[in-house]
């Protein structure tokens, strides 16, 4: 079923109906990422720079706000999380400037499962939607059954969205059938909740691994790739940013299958998250600027955004006081 | 021997203490007085101007967290730098205002004893400005000084250095910090300055010199809502901009007071805000 093809876009040839393929053992899946054409890294690291380097113009720039305001996954995972926090959160998240009506809420609030109920309480009749972060977050060095109670646990309180992390040690052992059917299992699990899985990017080394990693979470039934947990020192880059929406751009080539990508950790201000719409824009294409397949996974992204939009209505640069922290 | 080539110096702009060209790239000529032409200097841009207030934020909670008197040893070190480079900046002030070398020497020379007398006042402004209040009542109540946060200084269009200290010192004694958008006609001076902020233990941003034109950068600095506090002594229009402030309810120094200690204590009320402290009596 599946032909490995040479350098170039479409990595992967499905002969007929575009339909992900199953993969039915890890020789398969070995195969199937064997077959994936290498990063060229400087390569990689030059289109990504080279488009940081695009001018939005003004009207561009205020759509360009509201866009990533609404991709937004508002997110807190702090071990000192309190439901009062989360609480606050809740508001932030249904209206991110309280003093302005016409800003969009953000796509969904991102907690640890002790708080999804909390979380749901509070956003119950808003279209934000609640994301957990489950199967051992962020280490993902727990045994499947562990995970598997981890997802049950936020699933049966209301979550709406799971992020889990793949076991980056498996990964790089090259246990790869065992990461493939742990996201296949968290899948099952998940039911219709919509899964997000974590690469770790940082950890992976390579922007080879990083499109190994895509294809094999891609291939197990991921509904989004994600770039990062956020509690590691390198996360989101644009590089790596720009290999995984190639990734997602040639599967939906491929096999007709949308998935979605989260950029989470270490994008701070606007003016990243801008960055990274124009590469998505260019690189997956237009079809994907929109929450459903972008996301971001922030916390205090958010409050530049706003700022960011409070100075386009205004005309004068506004203090960060002025917005709500949390 | 080769004949030796000129080291020509770019006149940078300073902010977040690094020595920075504008983000938009753009340069504009600097005259003399008798419109020789003196060097380039960098035309800031509406970003530089949110870079600068952004250091600024950054830079103000460690300098207020400094005991008064190390502030005023830190202001006093500047004195220091300027006095060892006097030399060069009577220079610089003889070609941008077009005095003769004992005139500017002597203005330089002023100019930095009246940094040395701002710098005395730092660990004394406490007592002039604030005080012990009767209250009826077993309790003590105090009103102090503090800083407003981010001040914006228009410095003066004329005098390069010596009226810039003024301008610029001032709110730097409560603990401020400052935004300065030196004179457009004769911005060295100010950038010289700003350099020497650099080496005299002043946090990194608490001094930030902005060079370009003002009717492009004065109304962004004037309507920004982090900028706290505002001296326009060099505004050509000082109304407008005091309006834009006034929107996000900025302290505005209209008129610069004149160099003498009356003038400069109204220079160090400027910029500051009285809170007051109640405490109780002890048994």
């Amino acid at each position: 079923m599946i032909a490995a093809s040479g350098p170039g876009t479409a990595v992967v040839e499905i002969p007929s109906g575009s339909r992900v393929p199953q993969v039915a053992s890890e020789a398969q899946l070995r195969t199937v990422l064997a077959g994936l054409s290498g990063v060229d890294a400087v390569g990689v690291a030059a289109r990504a720079a080279k488009l940081a380097t695009r001018s939005l113009k003004r009207e561009t720039k205020r759509r360009a706000l509201d866009l990533a305001i609404a991709m937004v996954d508002l997110t807190t995972l702090e071990g000192a999380d309190t439901p009062g926090h989360v609480a606050a959160l809740c508001a932030k998240a249904r209206r991110p400037d309280a003093e302005d009506p016409t800003c969009p809420p953000v796509a969904a609030l991102c907690v640890y499962p002790d708080l999804v109920a909390t979380a749901r309480a509070h956003l119950a009749g808003s279209a934000v939607r609640v994301a957990s972060v489950a199967t051992a977050f962020p280490a993902g060095r727990a045994s499947l059954p562990v995970k598997l109670a981890d997802v049950a646990e936020a699933r049966a309180a209301g979550a709406d969205e799971i992020d889990m992390v793949i076991d980056r040690g498996a990964f790089l052992s090259g246990r790869l059938g065992q990461v493939f059917e742990e996201i296949v299992a968290v899948k099952e699990a998940c039911g219709p909740a919509a899964l997000k899985v974590i690469l770790e990017t940082g950890e992976l080394g390579t922007y080879d691994n990083v499109r190994r990693a895509s294809w094999l979470a891609m291939l197990a039934g991921a509904d989004f790739i994600k770039t990062s947990t956020g509690k590691v020192a390198v996360s989101a880059t644009p590089p790596v940013a720009l290999v995984m929406l190639e990734a997602v751009r040639d599967f939906a080539e491929s096999t007709g299958q949308v998935v979605g990508v989260k950029l989470a950790g270490g994008i701070r201000s606007a003016k990243e998250a801008l960055r990274y719409l124009v590469l998505a824009s260019e690189t997956a294409g237009s079809t994907w600027l929109e929450p459903g397949t972008l996301r971001f996974g922030a916390s205090s992204l958010l409050t530049d955004l706003l700022l960011q939009r409070r100075s386009q209505r205004t005309g004068a640069y506004a203090r960060r006081e002025h917005v709500s922290v949390e | 021997m080769s004949e030796r080539l000129d080291v020509r110096k770019t006149y940078k702009l300073v902010i977040g203490g690094a020595f920075v060209r504008s983000e938009s790239g753009r340069a504009y000529a600097v005259a003399g007085a008798d419109g020789t032409f003196l060097a380039n200097a960098a035309r800031a841009s509406r970003k530089d101007v949110r870079d600068a207030v952004r250091a600024a934020q950054g830079a103000q909670p460690a300098w207020v967290a400094h005991s008064a008197l190390l502030r005023g040893q830190v202001l006093y070190r500047l004195a220091e730098m300027a006095e060892a480079r006097a030399a060069e900046l009577g220079d610089h002030v003889a070609q941008a205002e077009g005095l003769d070398e004992a005139a500017a020497r002597a203005s330089v020379a002023r100019g930095v004893d009246r940094l040395v007398w701002y710098a005395g006042w730092a660990d004394k402004v406490g007592q002039v400005l604030g005080g012990a209040n009767d209250v009826a009542g077993p309790y003590f109540n105090f009103s102090v000084p503090v800083p407003v946060g981010v001040v914006g200084v228009i410095a003066p269009a004329d005098s390069s250095f010596e009226g810039l200290i003024d301008a610029l010192v001032a709110p730097l004694v409560t603990g401020n910090a400052v935004v300065v958008l030196a004179s457009q006609r004769r911005p060295v001076p100010a950038v010289l300055l700003g350099e020497m902020s650099a080496t005299a233990d002043l946090p990194a941003g608490l001094v930030n010199v902005l060079t370009g034109h003002l009717d492009e950068l004065g109304p962004v600095l004037a309507a920004h809502e982090a900028v706290d506090g505002l001296d326009l002594t060099g505004a050509s229009d000082p109304a407008a901009l005091a309006a834009l402030a006034a929107d996000s309810l900025t302290r505005v120094l209209h008129a610069g007071p004149p160099a003498t200690p009356e003038g400069g204590l109204r220079r160090l009320r400027a910029f500051v805000d009285t809170t007051t402290v109640w405490h109780t009596v002890g048994a």
